[in-house]
């Protein structure tokens, strides 16, 4: 297909670079410069893709991210983007494209079929019906949902990778047309910190399609030395691709940076890049986006933005159409009719809907010979796949209602203007105001609690030359208040001042029957949400701007509502008897103010980089012995290490056995450790934890159980004092940084006259517990300075010392029951002791163990671990800890035992189970009840916490939560799951020598 | 009871048909827009899913009719219209499934009893675990709701992978999928029409719904509750129900209760739509997701709540980063769609993520709230067992174990599990 729409000359597109690309499978051509949309309209496509309720032909209506028609699947496969606008698409060489949303085509849609029910389709018909017979519902649903849906996501996984940036500047300053390039410059030249971002390939906004001046120059030249002198700022960034899309509190901005001008394939870069901005000041100079007029078959393919006809023409060398007509309640259409009379279009004629236009331009637009039909409307368009007439009439006095003979116009293109909207959205999105002006019919920003300013069109200010002067000031003004004064003595730029007559508000422009009832008057072209769809929310009580959205889905698209949004507002208004729009507000603005990838939101926090992992010292050990990992927290931690042909549960038992007649070593350099200095920290520690701590001799370790206040179990650990004010505090593995927070929630806001400091150690050091009858006999081959004795190193005791000629501290304690020696070395060192242990520790039968095996050795000891014998619902009592709890002091959770729940007889207590049959390993989690029955529902009294197989008693073992569980010892419960009923009789919880010999032996 | 019936124009596909006919302009308002009278036997503070279902109920249940619900904004703008949409009764405690079960249960049958299309889509919720302590506490609920007779299954990877296609089970990401519980009955329905289709209906028979119309004070005599000041006069009352999710510490507190709530932002956002690609609800606590898709094709995502107490309803951007990172690592394939619109809520969160309904100290005066991150799915049973609070003056026993009162006995019901975001 040949650019029949293309012209000779003209345009910011190179005609050297011809790039070829497809749509729906037909091979076209456009130029280096052109996007998706300026290239189809050079090659005479119109039809674009079907809406997304009635399935109607739609074409491209406008240029920029306002676009609600022209959506396109770009490519396929992996780089697959849906729902893509044409009008922001750069267009490159081997682009394919293709419709959505219908099926097979766009010229001939099979979905179309709704069309013809249009009339039982009215807004939130859904919530009227589908509702006969209530079983029938989820097929209705299913069609529905087929047939909604716009695009198609991608089938797999996103091989393109995303970055993020995060900055300080200055100022910021949001879009760079006439004002925001001028704020830059005059901000940058101050020596501030600025960023200049803007969304297009191109600096220079609405300048870039209009054929302007600037100090009597085409404005290009401006733009172009403008740029230059930015890039020679050393502290000025300028962002092209970047659109600003949500503003937040304390002047915080995520910009979205697209990197590569091929917008699916990120190539050998990241494709996209989200930065994070904090700046002093913020600019907003974003523009305005032109909204159309609302008249009846107002979306036909050819019906089109005014100004996006004229970008079009004078940026990309293109015509939207041969013979065209201009519809507008405004001055500034008029240059559209203008450059279209000269770009050769033929038959252009303006119908205004004023009474005799008379300012600068219609009258230069009469004087080129342009027709103007005053006082009049369309009222009708007629071809359903493009534009071939439209019908005009004359308003009546109100404009309520067309009077006098209707003239057919003949035409494929139909620019419409009803003025321009200033983009608030950022503004709106951190809180800021927005104030009606009335005459104007428009949305004006008002109060901000940020540090911001909107400026020229972004402020209703829509002549050029105001655009430039309040540019410079508002760029000078931003680098001041951001303590950048440095006065600059150029020249300002000028541009000429048209004298533009107001415009004629008419929100939904009449046809010969009443709205509704004679075509559409489409104000959402994307969700097929018209006038009537309006009126009827306003009718049936859906009174709230916020509901009409929701009820009619009006601005609920992709593109947010950029056209149909204000018009929307304004009818519901009308429909309300409401006389001034503002009456009736906005939707509140959310971000983003486009789409926004979810790629780019999570950054560089995908893959294996998700999450950091937190490894030990000897991760690379073990993964050589090919442990199998368990995520604790963010650690990973060895689970078990099997061999050669080895069962998880075979593993498990050798290294249970092992820890219990030979040695065994444990990574533990997960756990916890924090180190508490203070002349205050044993009085520190009385209040954290239930027991008393001065007493507590130096070189002696305690075990601590720490409660929220309401008395429930947070977390446990043994601390150690290691001098006068000095103490070692260990935490569960999954616990230590909420742990850090509490204790320094409560020295900071609660206690700040305690002189206490906490710091987190747990990656200092390298723990490695050797646990079992041999371990004294392995530890002494590795130190010289320290009495591995039972006497002279008794069990809850620590000595300093060396261990393999590494600076060591060794505590006695063990949380398996057995003789156990936590070896703390430096952290760098641990890999290297552990090594020789093991070179050391074969004629003992040294085993690595796992946590698997962990759990189990403390479970036939009947310790607990904090989040699986506990959930947040359990105090020390339900565990059979009241020895833990001081009388003589208070603590954290003290008070809540008075309350009576903690009393009550019935609570659950943590008891051992034994199921009847010995090999049964019950599941983790299986509830109890009393009744040996299977049919719910059952009253639960308890579950297991805990179970497991143990090899050093020949049979599985469970711990549980089971109310008055103690005093059920000896009885049997049942646990019912899918399909069985398990018995098992309750015991105390310890399993193993209950006498504790092993442990100070 | 007396019913105070009122003639209905019924919804139906007939009613549509012959509306049709004359271009839809005959159709009846939804609801009136009454202006406040003097008096009423009852009033509701707040118009959301809790209030309005508590005046439907009152008046159903209860013949309760000459009531009032006083919305500060417009019905349904709170949190019912900025959730996630999700429905599920698959918590843990005895006290919760039953509560959170009779909701599911009167939403199975809201469309049908309230003539306004809810789209209840019962496409299944799944809750997925990461590592074992989740795998643990799952099968821990799994059985428990299993034995409490609410309908509940646990799925190993593969039977995961079976039923979504899309999620990437393999080991090698940064947190596996291990498992995950599955409650068939649970899904999704359009929030709004939660909201309208109550709203309707309370108004159908005979309830005053007054929006904007903001209460500044709890009028009482005595110990007692009389009425409630208004921006728009005084209205008398000797009941009054405060539902005003978001600020119920601030209602509260106008009749001088404290109660232990923190409110927080949390928020929520749409992805662009996109043809059917994820056909159940999918939640993660661990790595902290859910996700589901509309009917309208977009995929519905909810962060967690920011660390600090606001009543802004919004949010900040690295929560949702976070939230997004981990869509990303169980569905990349969604990593190139694209986030259409974002949004916040504000959440009063009790200390045991459990809400109140309950009596008060003050006679007359009731309140529903602290419902955290998840009081949609419990609207319809959270306003009947709260219409049958204020209609008796003594709770339900569904809600009974939800009073004041257990914040000082101690007996609270701790479901911080239960919730997808994390507290």
């Amino acid at each position: 297909m040949s650019q029949i729409n293309r012209l000779a000359h003209g345009g910011r597109i190179d005609r050297s670079k011809p790039l070829h690309f497809t749509f729906n499978g037909q091979a076209m051509r456009g130029y280096a410069g052109d996007t998706l949309a300026s290239a189809l309209i050079a090659n005479g496509v119109r039809l674009v893709g079907r809406s997304f309720k009635y399935h109607r032909p739609r074409g491209i209506m406008a240029a920029g991210a306002e676009e609600a028609n022209a959506l396109v699947q770009l490519e396929s496969g992996r780089r697959t983007l849906a729902n893509q606008q044409a009008t922001r698409i750069e267009l490159y060489e081997g682009l394919s494209a293709t419709s959505i949303n219908c099926w097979p085509g766009p010229n001939f849609d099979l979905m179309a079929v709704n069309s013809w029910f249009h009339r039982l389709m009215p807004a939130g018909f859904y919530y009227k019906t589908f509702m006969w017979p209530a079983a029938a519902w989820k097929y209705y649903e299913h069609f529905i949902r087929r047939a909604a849906g716009l695009g198609v996501s991608p089938k797999l996984p996103d091989p393109d990778q995303y970055d993020q940036m995060n900055v300080h500047c200055d100022v910021l300053v949001v879009g760079g047309g006439a004002a925001g390039l001028a704020a830059a410059l005059a901000a940058g030249r101050t020596g501030a910190r600025v960023i200049l971002a803007d969304e297009q390939a191109e600096l220079g906004g609405q300048l870039l399609g209009e054929q302007a001046e600037i100090n009597g120059k085409p404005a290009s030249h401006w733009l172009a030395a403008g740029e230059s002198e930015l890039a020679g700022l050393a502290d000025v960034t300028v962002l092209k691709r970047t659109t600003v899309f949500g503003y937040y509190d304390h002047n915080f901005a995520g910009m979205l940076e697209t990197r590569t001008a091929k917008l699916p394939n990120g190539g050998a870069t990241t494709r996209q890049r989200l930065w994070h901005v904090r700046a002093k000041r913020v600019v907003i100079a974003a523009g305005a986006l032109e909204r159309p007029l609302i008249f009846s078959d107002n979306d036909r393919p050819g019906v089109m933005l005014a100004g996006a006809v004229r970008t079009y023409l004078n940026r990309y060398g293109v015509r939207a159409g041969s013979n065209a007509v201009v519809f507008t309640n405004n001055d500034d259409a008029y240059r559209t009719a203008i450059a279209l009379k000269d770009a050769g279009v033929k038959g252009v004629c303006v119908i205004d809907t004023r009474l005799a236009p008379h300012g600068e331009l219609p009258t230069q637009a009469l004087q080129a010979g342009i027709a103007v039909i005053d006082n009049s409307t369309i009222t009708g368009v007629t071809g359903k796949r493009r534009v071939q007439s439209v019908e005009v009439m004359t308003l009546n006095a109100d404009a309520s209602g067309v009077i006098g003979p209707a003239r057919t116009f003949p035409c494929d293109l139909v620019a419409t203007s009803g003025g321009w909207n200033p983009v608030i959205h950022l503004h709106s999105h951190a809180g800021g105001k927005a104030t009606f002006d009335e005459a104007r019919g428009l949305f004006i920003a008002a109060d901000t609690l940020q540090a911001s300013a909107c400026i020229g069109a972004a402020n209703g200010e829509f002549q050029l030359n105001d655009c430039l002067k309040d540019g410079f000031r508002a760029g000078r003004d931003a680098a001041a208040k951001a303590g950048f004064k440095k006065a600059s003595r150029r020249k300002l730029p000028t541009a000429a001042v048209v004298d533009e007559a107001p415009a004629r508000i008419i929100w939904a422009l009449p046809t010969t029957k009443p709205i509704g009832q004679r075509g559409k008057h489409f104000l959402d072209l994307q969700h097929d949400v018209t006038v009537a769809d309006v009126q009827l929310a306003a009718r049936e009580g859906y009174r709230s701007v916020e509901h009409t959205k929701r009820y009619t889905t009006l601005g609920m698209a992709t593109d947010q509502g950029k056209t149909g949004n204000i018009p929307g507002m304004a009818v519901l208004a009308q429909a309300l008897g409401v006389a001034n729009p503002g009456d009736v507000g906005t939707t509140t603005f959310r971000p983003p103010y486009t789409p926004v990838t979810l790629g780019a939101f999570a950054g560089r926090n995908v893959g294996p980089l998700a999450d950091p992992v937190r490894m030990t010292p000897m991760h690379h050990w073990h993964e050589l012995a090919g442990c199998k990992w368990e995520d604790v927290g963010q650690w990973k931690r060895p689970w078990y290490y099997p061999k050669d042909g080895e069962s998880m549960a075979d593993a498990v038992n050798r290294e249970c056995l092992a820890a219990r007649n030979a040695v065994a070593l444990l990574d533990a350099s997960t756990l916890g450790k924090i180190d508490i200095q203070g002349p205050d920290a044993a009085e520190f520690l009385n209040r954290i934890y239930t027991n008393a701590w001065s007493g507590l001799a130096i070189g002696r370790c305690r075990y601590g159980l720490m409660l929220k206040e309401d008395g429930m179990v947070f977390d446990d650990g043994v601390t150690t004092r290691l001098g006068e004010n000095h103490f070692l505090m260990t935490t569960t593995t999954g616990n230590a940084a909420a742990v850090l927070g509490w204790l320094e929630e409560w020295l900071q806001t609660e206690w700040p006259e305690l002189k206490v400091y906490c710091n987190s150690v747990t990656e200092a050091w390298a723990t490695l517990t050797l646990c079992g009858p041999n371990a004294r006999h392995l530890l002494a081959e590795f130190t010289d300075d320290m009495d591995l004795s039972a006497d002279a190193f008794p069990f809850m005791s620590m000595q300093e010392g060396t261990v393999g000629d590494i600076p060591a501290r060794v505590f006695r304690i063990s949380f398996t029951g057995e003789s156990s020696f936590e070896v703390n070395v430096p952290a760098s060192y641990g890999l290297a002791l552990w090594t020789q242990l093991f070179n050391a520790g074969e004629k003992y039968g040294l085993t690595p163990y796992g946590t698997e095996a962990m759990h189990v050795l403390r479970a036939e000891k009947g310790y607990i671990i904090v989040g699986q014998e506990t959930d947040g619902t359990v105090i020390p009592q339900d565990l059979g800890m009241q020895w833990i709890l001081s009388k003589k002091k208070d603590f954290l959770g003290r008070r809540s035992f008075a309350r009576p729940d903690s009393a009550r007889g019935d609570r659950k207590q943590l008891v051992g189970l034994l199921t009847g049959d010995p090999d049964m390993v019950l599941e983790e989690g299986a509830q109890i009840v009393a009744e040996n029955r299977n049919n719910p529902p059952i009253p639960m009294i308890g579950h297991v916490t805990s179970s497991y197989y143990s090899a050093n008693l020949g049979r599985s073992i469970a711990l549980a939560l089971v109310s008055s569980g103690r005093d059920r010892v000896g009885d049997t419960v049942y646990i019912p799951m899918p399909g069985k009923v398990i018995s098992a009789e309750v015991t105390t919880p310890v399993f193993i020598d209950p006498q504790g010999e092993r442990l100070h032996g | 009871m007396a019913e105070v019936e009122k003639p209905v124009k019924k919804y139906s596909l007939f009613s549509l048909a012959r509306n049709a006919l004359s271009f839809h302009q005959n159709w009846e308002k939804a609801w009136r827009s009454p202006e406040p009278k003097k008096h009423y036997n009852a009033i509701i503070i707040g118009g959301g899913g809790h209030g309005l279902a508590t005046a439907y109920y009152l008046a159903k249940e209860h013949g309760l009719t000459n009531i009032a619900v006083i919305e500060k904004g417009w019905l349904g703008g709170g949190n019912t219209g900025r959730n996630t949409t999700i429905i599920r009764s698959n918590y843990l405690w005895d006290e919760s499934a039953a509560i959170y079960d009779k909701a599911l249960q009167l939403y199975e049958g809201l469309s049908q009893d309230l003539n306004y299309n809810i789209m209840l889509s019962q496409r299944g919720v799944l809750n997925l675990a990461h590592n074992l302590h989740d795998v643990r506490e799952l099968k821990r609920r799994v059985h428990a709701i299993r034995l409490n007779g609410i309908d509940s299954e646990y799925l190993s990877p593969a039977q995961i992978k079976e039923m979504i296609p899309i999620i990437d089970i393999s080991p090698s990401i940064r947190y596996p999928v291990m498992g995950a519980s599955l409650q068939r009955r649970g899904g999704v329905a359009r929030h709004d029409a939660v909201a309208w289709g109550f709203a309707r209906a309370a108004d159908a028979r005979g309830v005053d719904i007054i929006q904007q119309c903001e209460v500044t004070g709890i009028l009482r005599e005595g110990g007692r509750v009389t009425g409630v000041e208004t921006t728009r006069g005084t209205i008398h009352a000797p009941k009054v129900g405060i539902v005003t999710a978001g600020h119920t510490s601030v209602l509260a507190a106008m009749a001088g209760i404290r109660l232990p709530i923190t409110s927080y932002p949390l928020q929520a956002m749409v992805t662009e739509p996109v043809k059917p690609i994820l056909n159940s609800v999918v939640m993660s606590n661990a790595v902290h997701c859910y996700v589901s898709q509309s009917d309208k094709g977009e995929l519905v995502l909810g962060a967690g709540i920011d660390g600090y107490n606001s009543y802004t309803q919004r949010g900040s951007l690295h929560i949702v980063e976070e939230q997004l990172a981990a869509v990303c690592m169980l569905f990349p394939i969604f990593s190139r769609l694209r986030i259409m619109r974002k949004w916040g809520g504000i959440v009063d969160t009790c200390p045991d993520a459990s809400p109140i309904i309950s009596k008060t100290p003050v006679e007359g005066l009731y309140i529903n709230g602290g419902w955290g991150t998840g009081g949609f799915k419990a609207t319809p049973g959270s306003g009947w067992a709260f219409a049958h609070t204020m209609a008796r003056d003594e709770p339900h026993a569904l809600n009974a174990p939800y009073a004041l009162d257990r914040f000082t006995s101690g007996a609270l019901i701790a479901e911080h599990g239960a919730a997808a975001v994390a507290h």
